[in-house]
């Protein structure tokens, strides 16, 4: 799933600091699972601006709401009424939600409540680990299933490299190194070949906006979509 | 492949040593933390005549430095040759390329070619690490360059950079079984010769170098082992502790403390002697890089030791 932290909270504060009458929209799917901007901590952030905003003697009227999810435009729909009268919007969501809302609502300001981290596993409850950089072009097949572009803290497809520390990464004692990983699982497995041969240079087609249309994908005709 | 006629591949001063059948002996230099270029001159002067090519560092522990091309174009007009390092953190492909072009018509004839610690490490740690290829795929590029006349994209080049090609190895990482692998993975990509991390646990490099022969890989690459003679106590113990993969085993510590005040950088440089006189006789190994770390005014007086001069002089 997609992770996400909050932002601090006085950055928060003071992107919105001019804005009297506020909407705070949740999104109730990766974001929720991860703890940083389901419908619980819209209302926490809420309670804190509001009480924040009442110290500060610039009182302000936020109101909350989550939607079951911000990258969908059905979803968005259900704001259309209740966004008129506002002077700006807080998202919770992941940074796809937040650009999604803004495209819907391009008059009104939207501000990001959340820093996007990643695509992550789910430890344990409140415990995410990025595994996933979404780079195009997976070569987990080659790597035991383990991801060298994330993982690795160099991105190298013929790893390890010289900093490899007694299975430990050079930049910490608490970050794995992946290409010992790799080779012990695919040790394990019989298969060190896969990584004895030369990988070429990766085709980064990251690098530009991405759109993905699948092959069973039709256009609405025009008579369908009015 | 070779540059035509003479049978090398680039004719640099230390592919015409290695050829030749002599024991290479190579120096490091670290650029300046500013553009003092009276530094890297000081700096070249103790290491003139005492090695056959100077490694010049590329903003090593990703701390920012002189850039090593401009510092090795300083060596040349000091009249030695430079073993120009570039590591993948700090570019993509294209400034590579462009570089290495550069380097080449400027008469930069080694390269080195890295990965580079993590930008982490160093003064800049906010830094986006570039990583576009990796020091396997560095070392493949240059030598397509070298000897197809392409660039990576494939197009042709006006005016082809001939380059002594080399990488780095280190003898020590876990996993021990599969380093031998990645020698031969770096000498299948193309690298002409190799300079390993600093040795100081020889049973170890024995064992890996006996793996490289077994594999018939010291017949396809030179290798050079790395040699860092120890200052102090403290350097080991932070060599042991605090550098990403080094091995340094703790008789080296004990030896060094055993020394008495002030002998123990003395000793560091008799342990390095001594290290270099067996790799003289070791089946496989070609020559000794060495790197006297911020202490190239003891280069002279190492060389004197270690018995390797006066440096070849080949036409």
């Amino acid at each position: 799933m997609i992770v996400a932290k909050r932002k601090p909270f006085d950055e928060i504060k003071e992107m919105i600091k001019p804005f009297k009458k506020v909407l705070n929209v949740g999104c109730g799917t990766c974001v929720s699972v991860c703890l940083a901007g389901g419908e619980k901590e819209v209302a926490v952030l809420n309670a804190e601006i509001e009480m924040a905003r009442k110290l500060d003697d610039n009182p302000i009227e936020i109101t909350a709401y989550t939607v079951e999810r911000q990258c969908d435009r059905e979803y968005l729909a259900e704001l259309d009424e209740i966004i008129k009268d506002k002077d700006a919007i807080v998202s919770m969501a992941c940074g796809v939600g937040i650009q999604f809302l803004a495209e819907r609502f391009p008059e009104k300001p939207v501000f990001p409540g959340v820093d996007t981290t990643g695509l992550a596993v789910n430890q344990e409850v409140g415990w995410y680990e990025e595994r996933c950089r979404s780079c195009g072009k997976c070569v987990l097949g080659m790597t035991g299933g383990i991801c060298p572009v994330t993982m690795c803290a160099k991105g190298l497809y013929n790893g390890p490299c010289g900093g490899t520390n007694k299975g430990k990464c050079e930049i910490s004692q608490d970050q794995p190194c992946a290409w010992y990983m790799i080779h012990e699982r695919l040790s394990q497995q019989e298969r060190l070949d896969l990584i004895k041969d030369f990988k070429e240079p990766a085709d980064w087609t990251d690098q530009t906006p991405r759109t993905l249309i699948q092959p069973g994908y039709k256009k609405p005709d025009k008579e369908e979509s009015k | 492949m070779s540059t035509k006629g003479n049978g090398y591949k680039s004719g640099s001063n230390l592919e015409k040593v290695l050829k030749a059948g002599h024991f290479a002996f190579t120096g490091e230099l670290g650029p300046p933390r500013g553009s003092n270029a009276e530094e890297v001159r000081h700096k070249a002067s103790f290491l003139k005549g005492n090695v056959d090519s100077v490694n010049i560092t590329d903003n090593q522990t990703a701390m920012v430095r002189m850039s090593s091309w401009a510092a090795s174009l300083l060596l040349i007009q000091e009249g030695l040759e430079p073993n120009f390092q570039m590591v993948c953190r700090d570019r993509n492909r294209l400034a590579m390329q462009a570089d290495i072009l550069g380097a080449y018509a400027h008469g930069i004839r080694n390269m080195l070619c890295l990965s580079g610690d993590h930008q982490q490490f160093g003064d800049h740690p906010q830094a986006k690490g570039v990583f576009d290829i990796d020091s396997m795929q560095l070392i493949k590029m240059v030598k397509k360059m070298r000897d197809e006349g392409k660039f990576l994209g494939g197009a042709e080049l006006d005016g082809i950079p001939k380059m002594f090609i080399g990488a780095a190895a280190n003898p020590f990482a876990d996993p021990f079984e599969w380093r031998v692998h990645r020698l031969a993975k770096k000498v299948e990509a193309g690298c002409d010769f190799i300079q390993t991390q600093c040795i100081y646990n020889m049973e170890k490099f024995r064992k890996w170098i006996q793996q490289a022969n077994d594999m018939g890989l010291t017949e396809k690459v030179y290798i050079l082992a790395g040699v860092t003679p120890m200052k102090s106590v403290g350097m080991a113990k932070y060599m042991k502790s605090k550098v990403p993969g080094m091995d340094v085993p703790d008789e080296i510590i004990e030896r060094l403390q055993g020394a008495g005040k002030g002998k123990v950088a003395d000793e560091g440089i008799k342990i390095a002697c001594e290290q270099i006189e067996e790799f003289k006789e070791m089946k496989g190994v070609h020559g000794v890089h060495l790197m006297a770390i911020e202490w190239e005014h003891k280069v002279p007086e190492i060389a004197e030791k270690a018995k390797v001069l006066p440096r070849p002089k080949i036409e």
